[in-house]
């Protein structure tokens, strides 16, 4: 009869190929999603391999890793974050915090320098996580005013900033310093970290969760997932790792300085978001961090090797990714919804 | 014995009583149809069931053990799973990890096996007819096929009760038979199944008693195959005579003098978007009031909404006053004199934030402005005329509208499109959720207002609402036109016969 | 679906506290910290330091009223600082060209900031977040490659005027600061603009199907506060006699949002308050200069600050969740 009004059926053989089409088309959006960092990662060092005799060498490569190793800690808790749908901003006053804690508390050892940094400043991630996951502030204002209060007291224990405390453990200065294998010791351990947070994000539970809270926060929570306990970690996480990489930091230097990381937590919400993740949440992948971070460094190496040009043409760069990343991301997603 | 049941639940919310002394009984192995128009209880009842809301009286059995459910995660864990009309689950997540959050097969170490995982996923939805790659992301999928990706999952827990919520309002006609095989195994295992639905011809091929709400309380429970269609349609829509005892009929006082050779005001031809209206036309002429009838979900209000420019449409044109709107946005359609209602008033109406003032003045500021500043005496002399037309009870115009009861907020936002002088009103469930008083008023309005020459298009699930306010009422299902009553046809009988025959004929025409 | 409750509240005069607190605390903050002021810093009341006070305040002030219309409409703008770079950057350039052409062109390079900001924003439906962190990024950058990373000296005696000089009495600053809230009070109550911004803020689809041109409005609203942010840019140039891109506007950002949050606004949008955005400012520089004279370290007053930032919001959401 006449009035039927669902969908005229399609010969089976042309659905078919509908859905072969449409899943085509859905694997390589998402291949360039989660992967276009990579890809321009790779032609961005190819121009620079071609263009600069300087940048093949290996000695320079160690450079660009060393340099990036804090940027890229504080990138991988700040992946996490906005996986869930959040935002770090306290991340620079802690790595510049973790700094000096570190220096100061290396007076007792390697294993204080370490630990002390990342007790407090994880301290302040639980009270980030606490307040956004409880009493349902925004992330961002929560963590801007966490900035300025950990501003505050890295002041506070610096005497106003004026005091740099020396590293005095020799111990935690060679780690600083020392390399294996020709690369330096903190980028072995960014490594390890790196890997440590893949695994964590893409094949355990609570990775998982880290997903499900940032891809439908009500969805999750019906589905079973404890979606406040999953923020707090993940502020916590955020925390340690700039703990960490302010420890790396003063034992690179030598000692805490206090006027570094003033818009370091921008650097890293760029470096995650070139990478693929989504400031929406619900997607992201470490190794588009990866990308992310290295792509940043690597730009700004080349803008080394030039040597007559500003350094300031890397924020201008990065600005200029970072926009076409967003757009490209909102069409990408649209497209994919289409299918 | 009773596997879920409900004794006597009431529930309240200030202003509304939306269960009113219901009980409601599953048996293990039943298919029950759980029906109703909106308003009439449904949904609060259902999230009696799954823990969302407490009952204010009454008493939740499960296993003929008083129960309470104090989080939806309760419920679950107690065996009761869900599946909502919206898919909740997450679009963003592969097939297989929406399947398995939260109990991920594991391997020694407590890693995820994703290999065990992918595995499984494929082979558990190859028995709901899905035989995507299950490592795609969940939202690329066809409507349908997330639909029964989280119905797999809601059966995966060991659910002894499962509970749907419109889970054919999205499957194309492969995948309802899909799930209608599902359904049957369930049923076959001694699972209890809570069916919501309005597509009358699914209800009766599948459901083995029904349970009929309205106005919070229960009117009707039985056999399904004892009742018959008409009378079904008839015990959704109809207001039973002790409800009209105590609220009167409505405010309507009948005919509109409307010229039968007037031009039309409004017309709309072939409104045609995707899975949802296909081929919408009718006509409004000056003074009449047009009534779109049919069942939740029949494209009801997404026509209201194409039609004011603030719904997506393929194809199809609408005409004010024999002018063709070109590419319809919501700007060209008040511009050209279209009022949209909106059904959800707090989501798309009122602006709770702001006062009675602003609201009703929001979309004429131009016309009480010069050079961009506003004018407020021109602002009060509206605000003033348009409280005191409609009886707006406020403090005053400046009381935020958000702090005002429903029905004073709906007529803040008639008085808001009336303030526009629209040739066309569009007006979706203008009575829902109102107090009686109000709600004979609004009823009033609308006569008045056409009596002015306003053509209106009148939404109503109110079945007497839409029979006497109305002058013609053009029947929809599925999106598409299927009837249309005229004259001395227009009575509540006609109606309910259209909206049962439609589905008499989709049977049919289904083979 | 939680109705508004209509029945009658017990507990009104909880609830009135609650609603009064993010509206006025801020002023009565103010007062009890001038009342303390008087009373025990010495010279507090002296002109010298009043001066300098609001010579400090002013760029905070025109900023965070462009910050007050963005958040008004449920968003936000992270570019102000790097806008005020910009403008910066951009006013020695063209200074050759008389005084009005600089500041013509850096108050243009301002709308083009906002007209990309609130394009990514209102047509291509980004994160307001998002949309304004890359010319964060890329606008300092751009401000930084303009000047050549150079700190520039201005000798320009009418733009000097601007930053330094006096008129009545006053600092230009402070008559241009004050003159700016004015212009933008009176666009919040007095322009159709206006209550289009707050009604898109308070539900952007009921407006949408009033027939308000949404996007229309909020692309404005971005242009308005990024114009803003280009004044207070140079404006900083002629206060300080030299243009240096890398410092001008530095974390202002940071500074804007809390002056509007603790001056009432919430950050859920709908409602703007325009002379609490002012007295936001206001309070933060009496806190940092109450400590200061007091000698408590400038370290406890960032933290001060944190904890008046976490009250203010923390408060403005128990208004909005009753």
């Amino acid at each position: 009869m006449t009035p039927m009004v669902s969908d005229p059926e399609a010969p089976a053989a042309a659905v078919a190929a509908d859905v072969r089409r449409a899943e085509r088309t859905d694997r390589v959006v998402s291949l360039v999603q989660r992967q276009g960092a990579l890809a321009v990662l790779v032609v961005v060092v190819l121009v620079a391999t071609a263009s600069f005799p300087n940048f093949r060498s290996f000695d320079n490569a160690a450079t660009v890793l060393v340099a990036a190793a804090p940027l890229a800690l504080i990138a991988l808790g700040m992946t996490f974050v906005i996986i869930t749908g959040g935002i770090d901003l306290s991340v620079g006053s802690l790595y510049v915090l973790g700094g000096v804690v570190s220096a100061y508390a290396s007076q007792w050892g390697v294993l204080p320098a370490f630990l002390a940094p990342l007790v407090i400043c994880g301290l302040v991630g639980v009270l980030n996580g606490i307040l956004i996951a409880y009493t349902r502030m925004a992330p961002f204002i929560v963590t801007l005013a966490a900035l300025l209060g950990a501003r505050g007291l890295m002041r506070a224990i610096s005497d106003e900033g004026s005091t740099t405390y020396l590293v005095q453990s020799d111990a935690f200065r060679s780690f600083g310093t020392g390399s294996f294998l020709g690369i330096g010791y903190p980028v072995w351990l960014v490594v390890v970290v790196f890997a440590l947070g893949m695994v964590l994000l893409a094949r355990t539970r609570f990775g998982h969760s880290v997903y499900a809270v940032g891809g439908s926060e009500d969805a999750a929570a019906l589905m079973g997932v404890a979606v406040r306990r999953t923020k707090v970690w993940v502020y916590v996480m955020s925390g340690l790792l700039a703990g960490l990489a302010g420890a790396i930091n003063a034992a690179k230097l030598g000692s805490g300085v206090t006027v570094l990381g003033i818009g370091l937590e921008l650097d890293a919400i760029a470096a995650v978001v070139i990478g693929g993740t989504l400031l929406t949440g619900g997607a992201g992948t470490i190794t588009g961090t990866i990308a992310g971070v290295l792509l940043l460094g690597v730009i700004q190496n080349m803008i080394n090797q030039v040597g007559n040009v500003p350094s300031s043409y890397q924020q201008l760069i990065s600005g200029g990714f970072l926009a076409v990343v967003v757009v490209a991301q909102t069409y990408l997603a649209k497209l994919r919804r289409v299918t | 014995m009773a596997l879920l049941e409900v004794v006597d639940v009431a529930k309240e919310f200030p202003g509304v009583r939306a269960l009113d002394g219901v009980s409601f009984a599953l048996r293990p192995g039943e298919v029950h149809a759980l029906v109703g128009e909106n308003g009439a209880g449904k949904s609060t009842l259902i999230k009696v069931l799954t823990g969302v809301y407490q009952p204010d009286g009454g008493e939740l059995r499960y296993r003929d053990e008083p129960v309470r459910f104090g989080t939806p995660m309760d419920a679950q864990r107690a065996g009761i799973s869900t599946i909502y009309q919206e898919v909740n689950l997450i679009p963003l997540m592969s097939v297989a990890h929406n399947l398995f959050l939260g109990r991920e097969p594991r391997t020694r170490l407590g890693l995820l096996d994703e290999g065990r995982m992918y595995r499984e996923a494929g082979e558990i939805l190859r028995r709901y007819g899905v035989t995507t790659d299950v490592r795609r992301q969940l939202g690329t999928l066809a409507l349908g096929a997330q639909q029964m990706v989280a119905l797999a999952r809601a059966v995966m827990i060991d659910a002894k009760v499962v509970i749907m919520d419109e889970p054919t309002s999205s499957l194309e006609p492969r995948e309802v038979e899909t799930l209608f095989g599902v359904i049957r195994d369930l049923h076959a295992q001694g699972i209890g199944i809570v069916y919501v639905s309005h597509r009358l011809d699914e209800l009766y091929r599948i459901c083995d008693t029904v349970t009929i709400l309205r106005d919070g309380r229960v009117v009707h429970t039985g056999k399904l195959a004892e009742l018959e269609r008409i009378r079904l349609v008839s015990l959704m829509l109809g207001r039973d005579m002790s409800a009209v005892r105590r609220e009167g009929f409505t405010g309507f006082t009948g005919e509109h003098a409307t010229a039968a050779d007037a031009a039309p005001v409004l017309e709309v031809t072939g409104l045609t978007s995707r899975h949802k209206l296909h081929d919408i036309g009718f006509a409004v002429r000056p003074g009449e009031v047009v009534g779109l009838g049919g069942l939740l979900g029949a494209g009801r209000s997404e026509t209201i909404k194409a039609i004011g420019g603030a719904y997506p449409v393929d194809s199809g044109t609408v005409a004010v006053g024999g002018k063709e709107l070109k590419r319809p946005t919501t700007v060209r359609a008040v511009r050209a004199g279209i009022a949209t209602q909106p059904e959800d008033r707090k989501a798309e109406g009122i602006v709770p934030g702001l006062s009675v003032r602003e609201n009703i003045a929001l979309a004429v500021l131009p016309r009480l402005s010069r050079f961009g500043l506003v004018s407020d005496r021109k602002i009060d002399e509206i605000v003033r005329t348009y409280m005191d037309r409609l009886q707006i009870k406020a403090s005053g115009p400046d009381q935020r509208v958000g702090d005002l009861s429903g029905g004073n907020q709906q007529k803040v936002l008639l008085a808001r499109l009336l303030a526009t002088r629209p040739r066309v009103l569009l007006l979706d469930e203008p009575t829902r959720g109102i107090d009686v008083g109000a709600k004979a008023e609004v009823q009033s309005l609308i006569d008045e207002l056409a009596g002015e020459g306003l053509g209106v298009v009148l939404v109503s699930s109110d079945a007497e609402e839409l029979i006497e306010g109305a002058d013609r009422v053009v029947v929809l299902r599925d999106g598409a036109v299927v009837g249309e009553l005229r004259g001395a046809d227009v009575t509540t009988e006609a109606l309910l016969e259209t909206i049962a025959a439609a589905a008499v004929v989709e049977d049919s025409g289904d083979q | 679906m939680t109705s508004e409750s209509v029945a009658t509240r017990p507990g009104v005069d909880l609830a009135r506290i609650k609603a009064w607190l993010p509206a006025y605390g801020v002023y009565a903050a103010i007062v009890l910290l001038v009342l303390y002021n008087v009373a025990f810093t010495p010279n507090f009341l002296a002109w010298g330091n009043l001066r300098i006070q609001l010579i400090q305040v002013a760029p905070v002030v025109i900023v965070a009223l462009g910050m007050a219309l963005v958040i008004g409409t449920e968003g936000i703008d992270l570019s102000v600082g790097s806008v005020m770079a910009l403008a910066a950057a951009l006013i020695p350039l063209y200074l050759g060209y008389g005084v009005i052409a600089a500041i013509l062109i850096s108050l243009i390079a301002g709308v083009l900031v906002g007209l990309v900001n609130g394009t990514l924003v209102a047509r291509v439906g980004l994160q307001p977040i998002v949309a304004t962190l890359a010319l964060f990024v890329g606008g300092r950058g751009l401000a930084l490659v303009i000047s050549g990373g150079q700190l520039k000296d201005i000798g320009n005696d009418d733009l000097i005027f601007l930053g330094s000089g006096d008129f009545l009495g006053l600092p230009m600053l402070v008559w241009i600061a004050a003159l700016l809230v004015l212009v933008v009070a009176f666009i919040v109550r007095r322009t159709v603009f206006g209550r289009r911004l707050l009604a898109i803020g308070g539900n952007r689809p009921a407006t949408e199907l009033a027939g308000v041109p949404v996007k229309r409005v909020l692309i404005t609203v971005y242009v308005i506060c990024s114009v803003l942010a280009s004044i207070a840019g140079l404006l900083a140039v002629a206060r300080i006699q030299s243009s240096d891109a890398s410092a001008v506007g530095l974390l202002i950002e940071l500074s804007a949002i809390t002056a509007v949050v603790v001056g009432g606004t919430p950050l859920t949008g709908g409602r703007v308050r325009v002379l609490g955005t002012v007295a936001g400012a206001l309070l933060m520089q009496l806190v940092v200069a109450t400590m200061i004279k007091h000698n408590l370290p400038s370290s406890s007053t960032e933290m001060v600050q944190a904890a008046i930032i976490l009250i203010a919001v923390y408060a403005a959401r128990e208004r909005k969740s009753r």
